[in-house]
């Protein structure tokens, strides 16, 4: 019994109203099995990274890295260095199309989305019915049609097939409107007694004032478009991406899998980082998520 | 006797000519100019590349069309060879709806029950388990660990752990064995639903009202199990809502996992699903009118789905 109350302690569990101790340590037996579930295949990821070509095709195969090394980041330089498209350029492109799909969505949803928190006008409900129907199908329904509207606008094989539709990714809107619409509606009349515009309230007043959506609608989008292997659009090895490259370099076979294991943990620790830092403010964002009747 | 007409104060004011409806959008438009402005760019973007596909892809299904010639219409033509005379289809079909009856519901429960133990826990641990749980669902495809984890050969880990263990002399072909690829595709399938869905249900469980729970109390709910039916169930409604919307949306829509890990085609069709045969005749076979049909039925599972689960989750705790 004293070692369960000094477990129990470890979690800081607080006598409270309805909770038995037997069912709380059988529970969170239950969360650790299944997150370290979880956890595995990323720890083994990160594992995997550090570890020499012959530790990789070790049998039996070991989980933990035995003699860390570097070299695989390394090989991944000297990679970078000589190929034709040079990796750097792969990163680069990555690194662009998701900073302005980003960008690009928080600011084009969210400007969106203040005139359907706060005003009632003709066609504001049917305008959100749609986006909330529009979550409710996958974009693969749309993938046909999209080709050709995007060879329509001349944009196949360049990057803003890829920037510009995910601007108007609909659960963006969705989620930024829900948190808006708890702003007072006082600072927004006290704004317009003073003479400011809508564009004005709207960028000095309410925008300061959502910066924990603008950090949950990076969370969403960021590994989206992070994670784009430049689907059907994108043809010019040039204007290819790094998720792309990894698989090319993980098709190079054997040889490969050490520079393979780099680029993988690459690709996980920046969205990964990205939501540690902004864990707290998606959480306050997601608490005004729910669909209201 | 001199009478004199009273002055009204205000003219006209007792019978306002009726607005007419033109007018009335007029006036609206005029006034809400500003919103319209403001919605404009995202709204554009959003019709562009999401409304108006729907559309042409619902017009599309009854044509002919191939990217080359002009499209030429066929009425029902494709969805009847779809249920008719396609069994790839069918196998897809079904494949799909198993999926999603799996992957749907126990991914949904899942991100509520790890959501609601992991809401007991101290701030810190927290926010830990949340990024343990949350992690794989953003770590930008890195679903191809499971490929090695998974893979054929002695050096697979799976393989090579079982054999160590003496439970299985050769190696199994995971990937490429019919019995086995379906459940594979839907582990990694779960190991990756834990999104957004399970992020606002963490938020919705902090946001609770603690008064609730202790007038609860007062009232007779006596352990953990009454108070999660009767008071947090009911007060998370909006977000159960949400959450089912998404994990909807996401079973449906099983391709890339798929793809990644069972190849395409996958191993007699073991792992197609309906997505993946939406892929085949939109970007290889160039089908297009076909597609469409495919694309339109994805469509109406879809939203169908949803909408009767809306329905009935409206009445938890009614």
């Amino acid at each position: 019994m004293m070692l369960f109350q000094n477990i129990m302690g470890v979690f800081r569990i607080k006598r409270k109203l309805n909770r038995s101790f037997a069912v709380s340590f059988l529970m969170f037996l239950l969360l650790a099995l299944f997150g370290a579930f979880m956890a595995l295949p990323l720890v083994y990821a990160v594992n995997n990274a550090f570890k020499p070509l012959d530790e990789i095709f070790i049998f039996p195969p070991r989980f933990f890295v035995r003699n860390p090394t570097m070299d695989n980041f390394f090989d991944l330089v000297a990679l970078m260095g000589n190929s034709w498209v040079p990796l750097s350029r792969y990163i680069a492109n990555t690194v662009l199309i998701t900073i302005l799909g980003t960008a690009g969505h928080i600011l084009l949803a969210s400007a969106a989305a203040y005139p359907l928190a706060k005003y009632r006008f003709l066609g504001s409900k049917t305008i959100f019915s749609i986006v909330v129907l529009s979550l409710m199908f996958s974009p693969h329904v749309t993938a046909i049609p999209n080709y050709m509207v995007m060879s329509w606008l001349g944009w196949i094989d360049t990057h803003a097939s890829l920037i510009v539709p995910s601007m108007a990714f609909p659960l963006g809107l969705f989620l930024m409107k829900q948190f808006m619409e708890q702003l007072p509606d006082a600072m927004m009349e006290a704004a317009k007694i003073d003479g400011a515009s809508e564009y004005r309230i709207f960028w000095s007043i309410v925008m300061p004032n959502v910066k924990p959506a603008w950090l949950t609608l990076m969370i969403l989008q960021f590994p989206i478009l992070w994670g784009t292997d430049g689907g059907n659009f994108i043809y010019s090895e040039n204007l290819k991406t790094l998720h792309y490259a990894l698989g090319q370099i993980t098709m190079g076979g054997i040889a490969r899998a050490g520079v393979g294991a780099a680029v993988a943990l690459f690709l996980m620790i920046v969205p990964i980082t990205l939501f540690i830092i902004s864990q707290s403010s998606v959480m306050q964002t997601m608490a005004n998520s729910g669909m209201k009747d | 006797m001199e009478t004199k007409s009273i002055q009204q104060p205000v003219k006209e004011s007792i019978y306002p000519e009726k607005e007419s409806r033109l007018a009335y959008i007029k006036r609206e438009l005029t006034t809400g100019k500003h919103y319209y402005i403001l919605m404009a760019p995202f709204l554009i973007i959003f019709f562009l590349f999401t409304v108006i596909p729907v559309i042409i892809s619902f017009g599309l299904s009854f044509f002919s069309f191939n990217m080359l010639e002009l499209p030429k219409f066929v009425g029902w033509e494709n969805y009847s060879r779809l249920f008719l005379n396609d069994d790839i289809f069918m196998i897809a079909l079904k494949n799909t709806f198993l999926f999603a009856v799996i992957t749907g519901p126990v991914s949904y429960i899942a991100c509520f029950i790890f959501a609601w133990i992991i809401n007991e826990l101290s701030p810190k641990v927290r926010a830990f388990m949340t990024l343990v749980f949350y992690a794989p669902s953003i770590s930008g495809n890195v679903f191809f660990i499971w490929l090695i984890i998974f893979s054929g050969d002695s050096y697979g880990y799976l393989n090579g752990f079982l054999m160590k263990a003496g439970l299985i002399l050769e190696p199994i072909q995971w990937l490429k064995d019919e019995q086995y690829i379906l459940a594979v595709v839907i582990i990694v399938q779960l190991w990756l639903s834990l999104g957004t869905s399970f992020l606002a249900f963490i938020a919705g469980l902090q946001n609770i009202d603690q008064t609730l729970i202790e007038a609860g109390a007062v009232d007779g709910i006596k352990n953990r199990w009454q108070e999660l039916w009767f008071i947090t169930l009911p007060s998370m409604r909006p977000q159960l809502l949400f959450g089912a919307v998404l994990q909807i949306t996401m079973s449906f829509a099983v391709a890339e996992i798929s793809i990644a890990l069972a190849g395409f085609p996958s191993v007699n069709y073991a792992a197609h699903t309906v997505v993946t045969h939406l892929i085949d005749f939109g970007t290889i076979r160039f089908e297009m009118g076909y597609a469409s049909a495919i694309a339109t039925i994805l469509f109406a599972i879809m939203v169908g789905t949803n909408m009767v689960i809306q329905k009935l989750l409206r009445r938890v705790g009614e």
